[in-house]
């Protein structure tokens, strides 16, 4: 404890390199949070256990960025939500119709499509669905008719690639084909070229027109899904949830869990062990004793059964965490306040008739403080692996989407063992650089702290 | 010292009880459920198989009353009429645990197909000392080693190198490092296994082969994670003991620089890095549970997992036991250790 004085410390702090580096980690890790909460609603990530939410994203694409480095381009994932709407009326017939344009350049076939849509209609209009290939082939996909009714309804419809109408439809227009379409899916047969079997690239418009005899029809929230395999900045995880989105949400939880059992967890041990060593004797014993007891018990069975059988509510959690953070830091403070009592002006204080509550808070607590900085950034990572580790194992809260909670997903699904590694990078990257600033902001307080240690 | 070792021993056991007692007042209401649920469909299963019980009654609410008091029967006889926060019961269960005795595993077996949760530990237990006990050793080796070597060049190449691994190697969750090995050498190159349980039955001779084969990749792991964070502590420890009067004297006499590291210094910075030992047997015990669901590991700590996943209550409360006494014996070795290297620790001052 040589300099004890703010100033002095933040003056030596801001020369040691790493202080530095990990006070820049821990500036960028609060902005992604500020974005994260900014950018994405928090309905979003509530629902990220919602299957239904994630239903239009692909099944375990690699992150889109992929196609860039290499040769062999992956087809991406497009959601199309902006057709080019027109419509039209002749006499008794009313027609509008929804122009999806695609410009496929990728050297796989796509996995799927869906055209998805709710329509407002009466009696029985007609749906039909065609696409205009780059080499300016039409190929008519669907042609049916909406359920019949006969008043106003809304109705809601997936045409899905697989549909055996569109199968029938292509087998039927298939004679151009230098090959035999038999046995091929449907996306197979319509992105192929003509004379064998691969990709054809260019533009391809998929055109649908919604037909009604003497009654209006609309259609909306009409979306046309290209399935790909690669999608977004992170990929998608098998349950189709876009990565991007938990892996950002999981900053702040990180940083909240962190942070608080942390600060929390030191402020305990820094009481309770200035408490001790200030009173001594019986009461120092009891304490200890106490400190003892629970330094002893086995924190991970502990807290496992702790989340299985009380609950496993984040905040909860937090409260669990804290039960064994504080111990090792009432031990020091209990030796450092255990030396501070002896000096001179401690007992100055105390024969002037001060109070015991005012000597702790004014003359021993201010002495610590230094050390107590230093202590809450080291149990940080500490805090966030621990956690991470219980929602690894699937006891984390389920409504938040932790990194720990990704990567359970990843080891459930057996993402390492399929070569899915964009499930399993960031999130434990993450976790380590989070952990890293903490600990370098750690060492270097550490280091001025603790002068015996620079060397 | 024996005074010493008497409080000591006495704390270890007091918190050894409040262990119990814990698991016991967290689980116990669950545990009281389970239990009874097992004696109605025990009762039931037994009456329709002998279709002369049922012809033999009149009506059916004869019949059922007939079945209930089968049951409260069988509850009153087993003592589970009284809740499970009775003293006597809590008295029962505690004394029946300290003699081993965890009765039956509610879902999961022995490989060797028994349900008694004594044989399903037992049998687990020597594999996760076997892959744990054999890292630790691994890992302190190497970091004793790499410790003083940078320990005794303070600034070099080689200390700098070690120290921000240490740093760094620290931050990153074992099991994540696992997955990555698992991607890295299962899914890339097929040099190791992803799963870590032999397919072979353990009754075939290859059977040790297999699982020392199975044990490769956790093993590396578990090194690759630990060892920075040990040379990082006994390069502390040299670091302190080289400036020592003693070893400065030995300088100036002109002994060769390798024999003061390895037969001086060493050897003063010993009874930290015993006391450490022990300590870290036991924390990677509790890191096992973790570390064994990664990869499959057929241990205790896998053996844990699983039984938290299908709330097999028995074996929880057996597991947690156990861990808690290898944790306690860990913490009370290092105890004594420290106390017998450092006889300041032991008076109490």
């Amino acid at each position: 404890m040589s300099s004890t004085n703010p100033q002095e410390i933040k003056q030596e702090f801001i020369k040691s390199k790493i202080g530095m580096v990990g006070v820049s980690i821990l500036i960028t890790l609060v902005s992604i949070s500020l974005i994260a909460v900014a950018v994405i609603p928090v309905e979003t990530f509530q629902e990220w256990n919602n299957p239904g939410k994630w239903i239009s994203y692909p099944k375990a694409a690699v992150p889109a960025w992929v196609n860039y480095l290499q040769t062999e381009k992956i087809p991406e994932h497009q959601i199309l939500d902006s057709p080019v709407i027109s419509d039209s009326v002749q006499e008794e017939i009313i027609q509008t119709s929804h122009q999806f344009s695609v410009n496929y350049q990728y050297d796989d076939f796509p996995n799927d499509f869906i055209y998805e849509f709710t329509s407002t209609y009466e009696n029985s209009p007609l749906i039909q669905m065609s696409v205009l290939r780059p080499d300016g082939v039409v190929l008519e996909l669907v042609s049916s008719s909406l359920p019949y009714s006969e008043n106003a309804t809304v109705h809601q419809e997936r045409i899905f690639s697989a549909d055996e109408m569109i199968k029938k439809n292509l087998f039927l227009q298939s004679d151009f084909y230098g090959f035999s379409v038999q046995g091929l899916s449907s996306e197979d047969i319509i992105f192929s070229q003509i004379e064998q079997n691969a990709p054809l690239k260019g533009r391809y418009v998929f055109q649908i027109n919604a037909i009604s005899i003497g009654s209006e029809i609309e259609l909306t929230e009409s979306e046309l899904i290209i399935g790909g395999k690669a999608f977004g900045v992170m990929g998608t995880d098998e349950l189709r949830r876009d990565l991007a989105v938990g892996l950002l949400w999981g900053t702040p939880l990180a940083l909240f869990i962190g942070l608080v059992v942390a600060i929390a967890s030191v402020i305990m041990g820094l009481l309770y062990g200035v408490y001790a060593g200030f009173k001594g004797k019986k009461t120092d014993e009891v304490m200890m004793r106490f400190n003892d007891v629970i330094y002893a018990l086995p924190a991970l069975p502990f807290l496992i059964i702790l989340s299985v059988t009380i609950s496993n509510s984040i905040f909860l959690m937090v409260g669990f965490l804290m039960i064994f953070g504080w111990v090792g830091i009432a031990k020091v403070s209990r030796s450092m306040s255990l030396q501070i009592k002896t000096r001179g002006y401690v007992d100055a204080a105390s024969m002037m008739g001060q109070k015991n509550s005012k000597i702790i808070l004014k003359h021993i607590l201010p002495q610590l403080l230094p050390y107590a900085f230093a202590s809450i950034a080291i149990s940080v990572p500490a805090a966030i692996t621990t956690e991470a580790g219980l929602s690894f194992l699937g006891l984390g809260d389920p409504s938040f989407p932790t990194w720990g909670q990704i990567l359970h997903d990843a080891n459930t699904f057996g993402a390492a063992a399929r070569g899915l590694w964009w499930w399993i990078i960031p999130p434990g990257v993450m976790i380590a650089i989070t952990g890293l600033a903490f600990v370098f902001i750690g060492n270097a307080l550490d280091a001025i702290v603790n002068p015996k240690l620079r060397r | 010292m024996k005074r010493y070792v008497a409080t000591r021993s006495a704390t270890m056991f007091g918190v050894l009880m409040i262990t119990l007692l814990i698991t016991i007042a967290l689980v116990g209401s669950n545990m009281d459920t389970i239990l009874k649920q097992g004696i109605v469909f025990q009762v039931r299963a037994e009456i329709t198989e002998d279709p002369g019980i049922a012809e033999s009654f009149s009506s059916v609410e004869e019949f059922e009353a007939f079945v209930q008091s089968q049951i409260d029967q069988r509850v009153e006889s087993l003592g589970l009429d009284e809740p499970w926060h009775s003293p006597q019961r809590i008295g029962v269960t505690m004394y029946k645990i300290l003699l081993l005795d965890f009765g039956h595993a509610t879902f999961l077996t022995s490989d060797s197909g028994s349900s008694d949760v004594k044989e399903i530990i037992f049998e687990k237990l020597p594999r996760t000392i076997l892959l744990f006990t054999t890292a630790t050793i691994v890992i302190s080796v190497i970091g004793i080693f790499l410790g003083a070597l940078a320990g005794s060049k303070v600034g070099s190449t080689i200390d700098k190198i070690t120290s921000s691994f240490a740093v760094i190697s620290s931050s990153f969750p074992v099991w994540w490092i696992g997955m990555l090995m698992i991607f890295v050498f299962s899914f890339m190159h097929q040099i190791f296994p992803a799963r870590a349980t032999p397919d072979i039955p353990s009754s075939e001779p290859g059977y040790l082969l297999a699982l020392l084969y199975h044990m490769a990749l956790p093993l590396i792991t578990i090194v690759m994670i630990g060892f920075g964070s040990w040379a990082y502590l006994v390069r502390n420890f040299m670091v302190g003991i080289m400036q020592e009067d003693f070893i400065l004297a030995k300088k100036t006499i002109g002994i060769r620089q390798k024999k003061i590291i390895y037969a001086h210094a060493l050897k003063n910075a010993a009874p930290p890095i015993v006391t450490i030992l022990a300590l870290s047997l036991s924390g990677s015990l509790g890191g096992a549970i973790i570390t064994e669901a990664v990869f499959d590991w057929p241990g205790m700590g896998r053996l844990y997992f699983e039984a938290i996943t299908v709330m097999d209550l028995p074996v929880i409360i057996g597991a947690t036991y156990i861990l808690t006494v290898f944790f306690l014996i860990s913490i009370f070795v290092a105890d004594l250790l420290y106390g017998y290297f450092d006889p300041r620790v032991r008076t109490g001052q």
